[in-house]
């Protein structure tokens, strides 16, 4: 017998909404979640957070008070998952003490969302700099700012939330430069009354702080002793090689970088679930109009599907609830769902990431952050003959560390010029005792 | 609450986690890499990049931006692989 009718994975905006909706239908739920409090990372936020500085708030509080009829179980990462009847969630519960927990479940709902993409240049191991998301995740969940003056670099729309998150923490935004030059593509977000209403207020807050948001421009090099001192700022051309004699440091203490996100497969791919090139060169879950993947009991949603935002990862979480338990979607849903979709087709194709980044590389520059392979020696595993990711890793270990190749596994990819492919028969790091014995605690949650 | 960081006491606002408590008190990086001794500190902040690895109660590797803080937590840098 499963523990539950079904397990949803990930309680953020998609996991709480197909959570709710499938419990409201009648099924039992198990809600699993790395982190201790659920919102995930768009809805990070403190204990007695009132919902100041945080958009669709009250979508949170309507998706939380549904969690009364979940059995969320807070703390618990997922790290293996078994396809069957029923599915099995191998996990881990807890942070200092982790202690294994066995979920047998009909049905599962993959929410697993997505990180940040970070692009890598030298200096980029320096303390100082971080992922933009890092950045916001610093701000919304513990108030901080991640320096007193800030540099951010990337490109797209997920730039500005973190620079006036930035400005509200206290911290002095020193630039803002976004790698494309967005234009025409933008004109379908500026028919989007919520969109429209929420970037204005963000071009508000820049321009009261006298913020520079510099557009065909991006940090290619950091510098400091020990920590982070400066950046280096180029102009880019067309396909982001930087243009010469175009170069500015900048001080700054911190550095936040984003290039876009990397939706988190590894569940997905570990069940067997298809998956495809999405609109902006990571992998998606192959899912049709029901949110279904391609594994009979295994459905999809939110940014595992590709980057989309809060709102569409709602209506696929809910509509993924639906379909779990059998119920019709309201075809207000379905509508949403639609809208939103286009939304996100018109933000990848505004905000791509072109390849001249590779031009920000020099042969000393750390590629592989864990494993500190630089660039010199991928390029010694691809004149050995690496063709893909794989080979690359056995050769030079680039991806062979602790995150799993999560945050080399993009650039990497695109070094070599083959898709970034989330292999990972293991989820997260695990002591040998918890393959041994995955089993030693069935029963404490049933 | 207070905790200490290599010896040192330090004040720690309840709820945050220990990256935060650490960035709070001005630290930017608190362990070295195992092949160049390079200093690293909070980079995706999130779970993802295992940059912040950090000694807690003893517990070497443990991922600093995940654990919130408690009471009495007796922190410390590490080098390498982060065995005592």
């Amino acid at each position: 017998m499963p523990d539950a009718d079904l397990a949803v994975i990930g309680a953020g905006p998609a996991g709480l909404a197909a959570a709710g909706a499938a419990a409201r239908a009648g099924l039992t739920v198990v809600l699993l979640d790395p982190a201790e409090r659920p919102g995930g990372q768009f809805y990070r936020h403190r204990d007695g957070d009132d919902g100041r500085g945080h958009h669709h708030w009250r979508d949170y509080l309507r998706l939380a008070g549904d969690l009364e009829g979940v059995h969320y179980l807070p703390g618990h990462r997922v790290w293996h998952a078994e396809p069957g009847e029923p599915h099995v969630l191998h996990c881990l519960a807890g942070n200092r003490d982790e202690r294994p927990v066995t979920v047998r479940a009909a049905k599962i709902v993959l929410a697993t969302g997505a990180h940040d993409r970070a692009l890598p240049f030298p200096g980029w191991d320096l303390p100082g700099v971080m992922t933009a998301g890092g950045a916001q995740a610093l701000w919304k969940g513990q108030g901080l700012p991640a320096g007193r003056r800030v540099v951010i670099s990337g490109t797209g729309p997920f730039l500005l939330p973190v620079a006036t998150g930035l400005l509200k923490a206290g911290a002095r935004v020193a630039g803002v430069y976004e790698a494309n030059r967005p234009s025409a593509a933008l004109l379908p977000l500026a028919l989007d009354p919520a969109r429209a209403v929420e970037g204005a207020g963000y071009a508000l807050a820049l321009a009261r702080h006298r913020v520079p948001y510099r557009t065909g421009r991006a940090v290619i090099a950091a510098h400091g002793e020990g920590r982070l001192e400066s950046v280096t700022v180029a102009r880019l051309d067309r396909d982001w090689q930087p243009v010469p004699g175009t170069e500015k440091i900048v001080t700054c203490d911190a550095l936040a970088i984003g290039y876009g996100f990397t939706p988190q497969l590894e569940l997905a791919v570990q069940l067997g679930c298809a998956v495809e090139d999405g609109p902006d060169g990571s992998a998606v879950i192959t899912a049709d109009a029901a949110q279904a993947t391609t594994v009979p009991g295994v459905w999809a949603a939110g940014e595992t599907l590709g980057v989309g935002g809060a709102v569409l990862a709602m209506a696929t979480g809910a509509l993924a609830g639906h379909a779990a338990a059998g119920t019709t979607p309201p075809g207000a849903l379905l509508r949403r769902r639609a809208r939103q979709r286009r939304l996100a087709a018109a933000i990848a194709a505004a905000w791509p990431v072109r390849d001249g980044w590779r031009e920000w590389l020099r042969d000393d520059t750390v590629v592989c952050r864990c494993e500190e392979v630089d660039h010199g020696a991928l390029k010694r595993a691809i004149a050995d003959g690496a063709r893909d990711v794989r080979s690359a890793k056995l050769l030079c270990r680039a991806g062979m560390g602790l995150c799993q190749g999560r945050v080399c596994g993009f650039p990497v990819a695109r070094v070599l010029g083959v898709p970034d492919r989330p292999n990972r028969p293991v989820a997260q790091p695990v002591r040998l005792r918890d393959l041994a014995y995955p089993d030693t605690s069935r029963g404490e949650h049933r | 609450m207070k905790v200490t960081v290599d010896g040192r006491d330090i004040d720690a606002e309840p709820g945050r986690s220990i990256a935060a408590v650490l960035h709070a008190d001005g630290l930017r990086s608190w362990r070295t890499t195992r092949v160049e001794g390079s200093p690293r500190g909070l980079f995706c902040g999130i779970g993802v990049c295992f940059d912040c690895l950090v000694t807690i109660n003893g517990r070497p590797n443990l991922r600093a931006c995940l654990i919130t803080v408690r009471e009495g937590d007796v922190i410390e840098t590490q080098e390498g692989v982060g065995r005592a």
